[in-house]
């Protein structure tokens, strides 16, 4: 079983992984490190502490920590939302502050429907789940190579921006003479 | 999911606040209001049925306020989105 040790050890090595750093503050840290525990433990997966939850983990993809909204708002703000994930200049200022919510609201209300389940009959697969709506797209920086409606934010490799991706139109790579 | 009351000797206005109990910024704006000796009622909407989530975006969608938490509303006609330490106190006059 996850305990609170481990989503530290997991938190501190995906600060890690990307040149982030925790949140300095200890009982803050430690706050939101039980509430990703108390969410794993409640819905089977660690969702975002300082968002409601749908509890359909297709409808909670998107703010599963680390959430798909982290990168653009360290970027932006410093830190992320829910302030467990900081850059460098955030972490020594020490001067944390709350930022606003990216998340469409359209995915916020999905926690506020009917239970999970119904909610999912009654609109359709999540986007995640629609292939239809998936392009391909790559990065022109680094060449990295996404299935999705939209691109990331931010490219999760080399961090180019969102504008940097352009569309793969197989049409055009499978030109016959 | 129940309004649950924090009885402080600041009782000049009334405090409600919408949070979840998982939440950092939650905790910390319960906490200011606590050190200043602010009453206040709050509800955890994350440990609330179905029917009571969606009471609680009803009103916060009357009240014009965003669905991220906390939401504090004085008064029942301020609200402050987030925890906005300056904000609240001067709301509150602290």
């Amino acid at each position: 079983m996850t305990g609170l040790d481990d989503v530290r050890r997991r938190a501190e090595a995906d600060a890690r992984s990307r040149g982030y750093f925790l949140n300095p503050n200890p009982g803050f840290l430690r706050d939101l490190l039980e509430g990703l525990l108390e969410n794993e433990e409640r819905y089977g997966y660690p969702s975002c502490p300082c968002r409601l939850a749908s509890g359909v983990f297709d409808l909670d993809r998107d703010i599963v920590c680390p959430c798909d909204y982290r990168d653009p708002d360290v970027e932006e703000f410093g830190s992320c939302y829910c302030c467990l994930y900081m850059d460098f200049d955030t972490h020594e200022s020490g001067q944390t502050r709350p930022i606003p919510e990216r998340r469409p609201v359209e995915k916020q209300l999905a926690a506020y429907g009917e239970e999970g389940e119904e909610q999912l009959a009654k609109e359709g697969v999540p986007e995640a789940e629609a292939p239809a709506a998936r392009r391909l797209m790559y990065c022109r920086v680094c060449g990295y190579t996404v299935f999705r409606d939209e691109p990331p934010y931010i490219c999760p490799i080399c961090r180019a921006k969102r504008e940097m991706f352009s569309e793969i139109r197989p049409s055009l790579i499978f030109r016959t003479k | 999911m129940t309004t649950k009351r924090v009885e402080g000797r600041r009782r000049d206005h009334k405090v409600f606040i919408y949070a979840l109990s998982t939440c950092g910024w939650c905790k910390k704006t319960k906490q200011f209001l606590r050190d200043n000796g602010v009453e206040y009622e709050y509800m955890d909407v994350d440990t609330g049925t179905m029917e009571e989530k969606r009471a609680a975006v009803e009103h916060l969608k009357e009240k014009g306020a965003p669905l991220a938490f906390p939401v504090i509303i004085v008064d029942d006609n301020r609200v402050i989105s987030g925890f906005k330490q300056d904000a609240i106190s001067e709301a509150l006059g602290l």
